[in-house]
């Protein structure tokens, strides 16, 4: 194997608070012609970074301070601007996170796709174009004749992740660097973008950087994996060695698979039902036609767990909305312990407001940058219990110990949090209200692996001590497995299955679940292999359910 | 497409309305003006007799609002009235001056637009520069001085001191259109200084707005020059707001010119609007007042429909 890139103790600073801080802090990658780089890790261990490195690109506010970056024998590090402008995209191209952040939204894809070729003069447009018919034929997008005179808002998530992975080949690069190409995706839509990535890369002997958090997506890609952490190294090892055999017990904890639940005692009994959705239909237009939900049936029991499963657009957030009332339905009732709760919001009164509370996803905006958590915490305390001074403090720090902070921590601005601290702060806040049931939206897939499971196993021991119901939000099967006593599966506005979640994952499925189980990526190196040869076997299309 | 063609047609209705707002604000505004018109024109020594005899004549003796109704019915037929001052046609009065008025405007319009858009262009482009920072100052300075300093100090350096260009911008149909440009240079250089910050600002602080997307960032990673990235990249999406700031000051530029045609003594619309109010000519200031407003309604209307129209989303629908 011949090396086409080497970057030598790579050591990257960033600019925060008046002064530079490492970023990386020397790092050695190698990377041999056609061979594809596994870079894993949390946010914050540098892995984009290093990718956009190999280009002798920073983000702004970032310098590169050494020590080599070779590139097929040329030094990049320190470089002049113009001598690597020659060589980005054609020689190295990215492929980013977020195709729909990452196409000019003003300009046709094959414009798009043709302006790194001919811009660096390496073929006219209909050299390119005729390329790109062949790449987007290769990659499986519908039409490749005309899928390139489409405007990016005019093709779907997956697909447009594809046409950035043949925008990346159009001048055949040495190297690709994919950057979470797949983060963004659902489990269904990822699976595509991940079998087109594997074909294209082998097909044209491409060298690849791939960047991701999740370990099980690039077992499936990668010849070698680097395990990182704070900018440093922690393992590196061919992918099926370092996933059989992890040495590092950072990597252990990454590859650790979630297991949470207790045995709990699941019968159907219907006194326990404390939240009882009814044949609810609700649209935002407030038309019959265009349905976000469709005839919704859902029982929550108390102390229970109810994850609610399905791809974005599903309707799942719709859900909450209509069960908090800020959507009213169009048809049925949310039933709370047997009395119907009035459709909208601002009918309710305040200790029906006080039964459902929320956790959102991102932690960082569901939270007043200007409020103190002693604000953040002791508003519901004020609002729905009436308390104030000594009284109140001393809840919010019952409160904080429930959520495993330190007291001092009353005095903080959010900004003076971690992630993981936020959301625990959010769980607190809503906490505060005693309610019966928190509808957890996504609450952990902001978050880091590790962060997440930490997360998760608070909202449990909460569940048992407080007998609280979770409506669990959520697109992540491996959180679902990890935490939830019943599921319900939605399709297009639709429950397709619900259950005791140990009936729904065990066969027979309705063949929505079965696709949506069979696409979560396993740690073994052979599964995509193995999931597309069986789909081919069976005939499975994928189309009838992934939504454009 | 009938999604953007409701949008249009909703925003014309909106504008219509604006305008009937507009109509009746002028009117109670000029119904307003202190004094009583009638004696005002006759001179405090008209008999009682006369004076009823000229509001009689007027139609001043009926209630507000049937004068209001016969004012807007007579001007949607396109009968502005008659000047009191010299009982000529309105419109005669008007159109020519107006055709003055929207020719400096568009001479103005012609130099400022590409200047400063140009401008914001190579300031985003060298942002924090020498270049980036002077420009800034520049136009800053140009535009925090009231315009008549501003047409003061340029006829003062360039036709004072420098004796190039005229300080009286009188133009009529037996100039040549070489001769026409050249008498209005002053006026027209004193618009543009005015209206240019704004717009050039604008186009600055829209396109690095946008040079944040990761589309520019893939652009860059492309391998792409830094001069297309941001004409072809960045300035298509920040189309927008920067239409829109345009159209501002086109309408500043057509309404706006008051004190700049007073200064340069220019035959427009705004130099007659000023000699009627002072002359209390009723229904040339009603008039103009009216033209002006349907100015600015349809061009705010226009950027409206331009910047629905930049965006690639409604162009072409799914």
């Amino acid at each position: 194997m011949t090396e086409i890139l080497r970057m030598t103790k790579l050591k990257i600073e960033g600019f925060s608070d008046e002064q530079w801080v490492p970023i990386v802090k020397g790092v050695d990658v190698r990377l041999d012609k056609g061979e594809v780089l596994g870079l894993i890790g949390e946010s914050g261990a540098g892995k984009s970074t290093i990718g956009l490195a190999s280009m002798a690109y920073t983000r702004m506010g970032c310098r590169i301070t050494g020590d080599s970056i070779v590139f097929d024998g040329m030094e990049l590090f320190g470089a002049d601007e113009e001598f690597l402008r020659k060589i980005r995209g054609t020689r190295i191209a990215y492929v980013a996170q977020s195709a729909a952040g990452s196409f000019n939204p003003a300009h046709r894809l094959i414009k798009q796709y043709a302006e790194a070729p001919v811009q660096h003069g390496i073929m006219n447009f209909d050299e390119a174009e005729k390329k790109a018919v062949d790449i987007y034929r290769r990659l499986l997008l519908p039409d490749p004749e005309r899928i390139g005179y489409r405007y990016p808002h005019q093709v779907s998530g997956g697909q447009l992740q594809r046409a950035m992975v043949a925008m990346a080949m159009a001048c055949t690069p040495d190297i690709i660097i994919f950057d979470e190409p797949t983060t963004a995706l659902d489990v269904t839509t990822q699976i595509e973008v991940l079998a087109a990535i594997k074909k294209i890369t082998r097909e044209f002997n491409t060298a690849a950087l791939y960047i991701t958090h999740d370990l099980a997506v690039v077992a499936q890609i990668a010849d070698r994996i680097m395990v990182l952490r704070y900018g440093e190294l922690v393992e590196e090892n061919n992918a099926r060695e370092i996933i059989a055999s992890p040495k590092e017990e950072y990597t252990r904890a990454l590859l650790s698979v979630r297991t949470l639940t207790e045995h709990k005692d699941l019968s159907e009994s219907e006194k326990d039902i404390i939240l009882d959705v009814r044949d609810v239909s609700a649209s935002y237009s407030g038309k019959q036609t265009d349905l976000v939900l469709e005839d919704i049936n859902l029982k929550i029991r108390r102390g229970r767990t109810v994850a609610l499963v399905g791809e974005s657009g599903s309707g799942k957030s719709t859900l909450a909305r209509v069960i908090t009332g800020l959507l009213p339905p169009l048809k049925g009732e949310v039933i709370y312990e047997g009395k119907a709760l009035p459709p909208a919001l601002k009918n309710r009164t305040r200790e029906m407001l006080r039964l459902a509370q929320m956790i959102y996803q991102m932690p960082d905006t569901a939270l007043n940058p200007r409020h103190k958590v002693r604000m953040v915490i002791g508003r519901p305390l004020a609002f729905y219990f009436g308390m104030r001074g000594q009284e109140r403090d001393n809840r919010v720090y019952e409160l904080l110990e429930q959520i495993e902070l330190p007291r001092k921590y009353i005095d903080r601005y959010p900004n003076e949090l971690s992630g993981g601290e936020k959301q625990r702060v959010c769980i607190a806040r809503s906490l505060a209200a005693k309610p019966d049931l928190i509808i957890c939206d996504e609450p952990t897939s902001a978050l880091d692996q590790l962060v997440a499971e930490g997360i998760l196993k608070l909202l449990q021991e909460l569940q048992n001590e407080l007998r609280v119901s979770y409506l669990f939000i959520t697109h992540d099967l491996a959180t679902v497995k990890a935490i939830s006593d019943e599921m319900v599966v939605m399709l297009k506005g639709r429950i397709v299955e619900q259950g005791v979640k140990k009936d729904v994952l065990a066969p027979p499925h309705h063949e929505y679940t079965e696709l949506l189980l069979s696409s979560v990526p396993e740690m073994d190196p052979d599964w995509l292999d193995n999931v597309l040869e069986e789909r081919k076997r069976k005939g499975i299309k994928m189309q009838e359910f992934v939504q454009s | 497409m009938s999604g953007l063609r409701g949008l249009v047609i909703r925003r014309i209705l909106m504008g219509l309305v604006t305008m009937f707002v507009i109509s009746l604000l002028i009117f109670v505004g000029v119904e307003a003006l202190p004094g009583d018109l009638a004696t005002a024109i006759l001179g405090q020594e008209a008999t009682p007799e006369t004076v009823a005899a000229f509001r009689k004549e007027l139609k001043l003796d009926l209630p507000p609002h049937v004068r209001y109704i016969a004012w807007l019915g007579d001007f949607m037929k396109g009968d502005l009235g008659t000047s009191l001052a010299n009982k000529r046609p309105v419109a005669e009065l008007i159109s020519w001056r107006f055709a003055n008025t929207i020719f400096l405007a568009a001479s103005a319009a012609v130099l400022a637009v590409p200047l400063s858009i140009l401008l914001g262009i190579l300031a985003a482009l060298y942002r924090n520069s020498l270049f980036d920072k002077t420009i800034s100052m520049v136009t800053l300075s140009t535009i925090s001085f009231p315009e008549f300093f501003v047409a003061y100090i340029l006829i003062a350096l360039l036709s004072v001191q420098l004796i190039i260009f005229p300080s009286i911008s009188n133009i009529n149909d037996q100039m040549s259109f070489a001769q026409k440009i050249y008498s209005i240079v002053l006026p027209c250089l004193t618009l543009t200084l005015v209206v240019m910050a704004h717009m050039m600002r604008q186009t600055r602080a829209a396109i690095i707005n946008i040079l944040a997307s990761p589309f520019i960032e893939m652009a860059r990673l492309k391998g792409i020059k830094r001069m297309r990235v941001i004409v072809l990249h960045a300035f298509p999406n920040a189309l927008s707001p920067v239409i829109n700031v345009v159209a501002i000051n086109l309408a500043y530029l057509i309404v706006g010119v008051v004190i700049v045609e007073v200064v340069f003594v220019y035959p427009g619309l705004g130099q007659l609007l000023v000699d009627s109010v002072s002359k209390r000519d009723i229904p040339v200031v009603q008039a103009s007042g009216l033209i002006f407003a349907a100015v600015y309604v349809s061009l705010n209307l226009l950027a409206d429909v331009a910047s629905i129209l930049t965006n690639p989303r409604m162009r072409n629908p799914k």
